[in-house]
């Protein structure tokens, strides 16, 4: 029997690319693709924001994949198989719509790979023809290649120096040009999902991205996460966290990103200088 | 030999004018921490106060408590050092008293109705009250009896006020009690929006665990609408619901700028200072940015606690209110406490527009001058901005408290709830039943923004109405 948020798997997906499988079975029991949790490490930690990436109703956990890049998922990283997270809240968020739409285009970037799988596979299963695309830094940050290849009608890779695959995204206006898309579903970096929103609002192919403004309830009580959508503001967590990409206001987002990164940088430095980790285990 | 009537024939002792102070911080000393400001009284103290007290026979200052404490009784318990007695008899109707103790606002309740209030300061009832849960805080708590097991059971949603106090008493009936809470700790507002210098964590919690002890299962991290729904919940065996989930949903102003960096609604300042203890940061890992001048918009508690936190980060603080200072709706004790530790105010003032810098932080912000009407119905005085009158004020940090409406999230996934359209509020009968068989509410979810107080009397009598409920049940 697995105790209450306890990681019952950890697979490194690439150099700071992690993926955890955790107990909670409440949470498995109502999961649906889109959505996400927000996870407290422990006592001292910050609530942050992961999409999920699978559900396992008879196993009773919910898998997250996670990028290393500050404190808490710097933090996070060292924890192992049988720890347990302090709290996990969830599912949070709007599903995705899942339907036959016919030809879906989906655009997956960095660690944003993880969970864009498990849209690839829902759409599938609708009925959909599903071309997908693989983004990333460059070679050595990829993975999930081989299940993409597995769930997708048509997979493309492309990397941001070209070391794999295209070098960025402008083969897709060529694909365009030759290909009719009946929806298309981005989720990666910021700066991405604005570019594919770009590439496709020529062809008014109604493009759904997953915006990530710094949250800390996820429930609609601070409004931290407050977006700038067609001109409205609506709150990322329960409005969201998929948007009408060609409305989004994409730079007010990044700035609103930004806020806190001082603190978050010292926060991690401090951290990487004293090496100590509250959940009890050093830093390696 | 047999006493005479001594009432009668001894002059009645006169009655002290003035309450006993209660020891405080040092404004200029409390402006830098985060330690509680009120420091309780000593046992004589207590006792001082205690025998101002007149036991009336028809003692008014109950009429004025949300709840009924027996406050004579109780009172009496101190003056005879029976504490452990005066602390089970509040407890008779207040399962919270170290919270009420310290956050109600006396002046406006009980303490407005004491007749000694008619000829110098009021009984320092709070006072009182606080003195003798803090009492058995330190020597340790009893457990009251419970009824036995009825095999009935309760769901209960959000840990504040209202549902731990709908709790305690569904449990002690006998019933099966499981409440969800949303966040990762319980305690609700007094948790998340008070902040630690008004009411310590520690007192919070260790109501908490009481609960706990009773037997309720306390699940965290289960936003009810999302990891369960109330029509699930009924459908898996619950017999009755009570929500309690408050009033968390944040207002804006709706002006040009507000999303710049710098501008924080009340909730997400507060949550991040009290609830995440951003003021502990870098120990505490959620971080909070803070300019040296702070405006603060609004002018009620919530207003008061961001302002007096504000203040202890370091920061200037000036609060902008659209009525005159009369109007104020915060606490007078609040707004003293405030001033003492440097709050500036600029009265009859509203914004207009927030001015950003080339990285997208506020840095001024733009208001106009308000004029007082007539008073309209609800018996405010309506307020109108004085055309042309605009001006510019510098600043680096805004916290806007200009009030909050409750959570949608369960009356959009619990069909056939009826809802007040216009304030959010669940609709409720006298009993706190809502328009579904078996469904109660009640505190912030079904008054809007009121007190704890206020909260706890509807989770009481909710309780009763769903034991009635559910012992009537087949
Ligand atoms: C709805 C939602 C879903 C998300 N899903 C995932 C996911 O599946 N996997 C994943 O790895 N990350 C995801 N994120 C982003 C993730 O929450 C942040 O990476 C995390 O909070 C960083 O925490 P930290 O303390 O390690 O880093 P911090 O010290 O907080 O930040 C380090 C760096 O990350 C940036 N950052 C901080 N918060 C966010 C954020 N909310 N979004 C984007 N960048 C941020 C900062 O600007 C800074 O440059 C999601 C965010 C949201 C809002
Ligand atoms: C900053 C501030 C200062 C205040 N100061 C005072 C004061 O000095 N004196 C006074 O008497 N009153 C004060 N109040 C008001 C008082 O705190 C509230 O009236 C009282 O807390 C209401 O209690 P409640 O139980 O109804 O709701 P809350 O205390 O708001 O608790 C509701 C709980 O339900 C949870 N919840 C919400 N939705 C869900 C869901 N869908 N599923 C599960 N859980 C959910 C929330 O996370 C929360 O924990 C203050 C309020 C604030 C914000
Ligand atoms: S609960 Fe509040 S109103 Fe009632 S007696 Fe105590 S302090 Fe007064
Ligand atoms: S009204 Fe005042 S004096 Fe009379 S019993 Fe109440 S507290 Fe005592
Ligand atoms: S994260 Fe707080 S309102 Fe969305």
């Amino acid at each position: 029997m697995y105790k209450m948020y306890e990681i019952v798997c950890k697979k490194r997906l690439a150099h700071k690319e992690t993926l955890f499988e955790i107990y909670a079975p409440q949470i498995a029991a109502k999961s649906q693709p889109g959505q996400f949790l927000i996870v407290v490490p422990h006592e001292r930690g910050e609530r942050i924001p992961l999409t999920i990436c699978g559900y396992d109703i008879k196993k009773g956990t919910v898998s997250f994949a996670f990028h290393e890049v500050g404190k808490t998922t710097k933090e996070m990283g060292l924890m192992e198989e049988g720890d347990c997270l302090l709290n996990v809240t969830g599912p949070l968020g709007n599903p995705s719509e899942i339907k036959k739409f016919g030809k879906v285009l989906c655009v997956g970037g960095s660690i944003m790979i993880a969970p864009l799988l498990l849209q690839v596979k829902a759409m599938k299963e609708a009925g959909n023809h599903v071309t997908t695309v693989l983004g990333c830094r460059s070679k050595e940050f990829l993975f999930m290649e081989d299940e993409a290849r597995a769930l997708s009608d048509k997979l493309y890779i492309a990397s941001d120096d070209g070391s794999i695959g295209y070098k960025g995204l402008d083969f897709l206006k060529e694909l365009l040009k030759i290909e009719k898309f009946d929806r298309c579903v981005a989720l990666g970096p910021v700066v991405m999902m604005r570019e594919v929103s770009e590439i496709t609002r020529p062809y008014g192919i109604p493009t759904i991205v997953t915006l990530t403004p710094i949250m800390i309830d996820g429930m609609g009580m601070c409004g931290v996460c407050r977006v700038t959508v067609g001109g409205k503001m609506l709150f990322g967590c329960v409005d969201g966290p998929e948007f009408d990409g060609h409305k989004v206001d994409f730079d007010g987002l990044i700035q609103r990103q930004r806020m806190m990164l001082p603190e978050e940088r010292l926060s991690s430095m401090l951290w990487e200088m004293h090496g100590e980790c509250k959940c009890g285990r050093n830093k390696a | 030999m047999e006493s005479v009537n001594v009432a009668e024939t001894k002059p009645k002792p006169k009655i002290k004018k003035e309450a006993v102070e209660m020891p405080k911080q040092e404004p200029k000393v409390r402006v830098k921490n985060f330690n509680e400001v009120a420091l309780g009284y000593t046992e004589e103290m207590a006792l001082e106060e205690a025998n101002r007290c007149l036991q009336c026979p028809k003692p008014q200052c109950v009429t004025g408590c949300p709840v009924e404490v027996p406050i004579p009784q109780f009172i009496k318990c101190i003056r005879e050092k029976k504490y452990a007695e005066g602390i089970a008899i509040i407890k008779t109707k207040n399962a919270l008293p170290a919270v009420c103790g310290r956050v109600c606002p006396q002046e406006e309740q009980c303490q407005a109705k004491c007749v000694v209030g008619k000829v110098g300061e009021p009984v320092s009832i709070g006072r009182l009250e606080r003195f003798l849960a803090d009492w058995e805080r330190e020597h340790g708590f009893q457990m009251p009896e419970k009824a036995p097991p009825t095999g009935k059971k309760v769901a209960i949603i959000g840990a504040g006020p209202a549902g731990l106090t709908a709790a305690a008493d569904l449990v002690k009936l006998g019933h099966e009690v499981t409440i969800y809470e949303a966040l990762h700790v319980g305690g609700g507002v007094l948790m998340y929006g008070i902040p630690e210098f008004r009411l310590p964590k520690v007192i919070v919690r260790n109501e908490i665990e009481y609960i706990k002890k009773l037997g309720v299962d306390l699940r965290l991290g289960h936003l009810v609408g999302r990891t369960v729904t109330i029509p699930e919940l009924m459908k898996s065996g619950t017999d009755a619901v009570f929500i309690g989930s408050g009033a968390g949903l944040p207002q804006f102003t709706g002006c040009p700028g507000e999303n710049l960096g710098g501008i924080y609604s009340a909730n997400e300042f507060l949550i991040r200072v009290n609830l995440m203890k951003a003021y502990a940061f870098p120990e505490y890992d959620t971080p909070i940015r803070i300019g040296k001048h702070v405006v603060v918009i609004g002018g009620g508690n919530v207003a008061m606690d961001c302002a007096r936190s504000a203040m202890r980060l370091g920061a200037d603080v000036c609060l902008v209110y659209r009525r005159s200072r009369d109007e104020l709706p915060a606490r007078k004790e609040e707004i003293e406490n405030a001033e003492e530790e440097g709050l500036v105010c600029k009265f009859l003032a509203a914004p207009v527009e927030f001015y950003g810098d080339e990285k997208g932080w506020v840095k001024a912000m733009k208001c106009i001058c308000m004029e007082l009407g007539e008073p309209d119905k609800s018996g405010r005085r309506s307020v109108k901005p004085i055309p042309g009158s605009e001006f510019v004020m510098e600043t680096d940090t805004v916290i806007i408290a200009i009030g909050q409406t409750p959570n949608p999230i369960i009356q959009r996934t619990t069909e056939g709830l009826v809802t007040d359209p216009r304030h959010g509020t669940i609709k409720v009968d006298e009993n706190c039943k809502t328009s579904l068989d078996g469904v109660y509410a009640g505190g912030d979810v079904a008054t809007g923004a009121a007190t704890v107080i206020s909260a706890m009397g509807m989770g009481k009598k909710a309780a009763k109405a769903i034991h009635e409920y559910l012992m009537n049940k087949k």
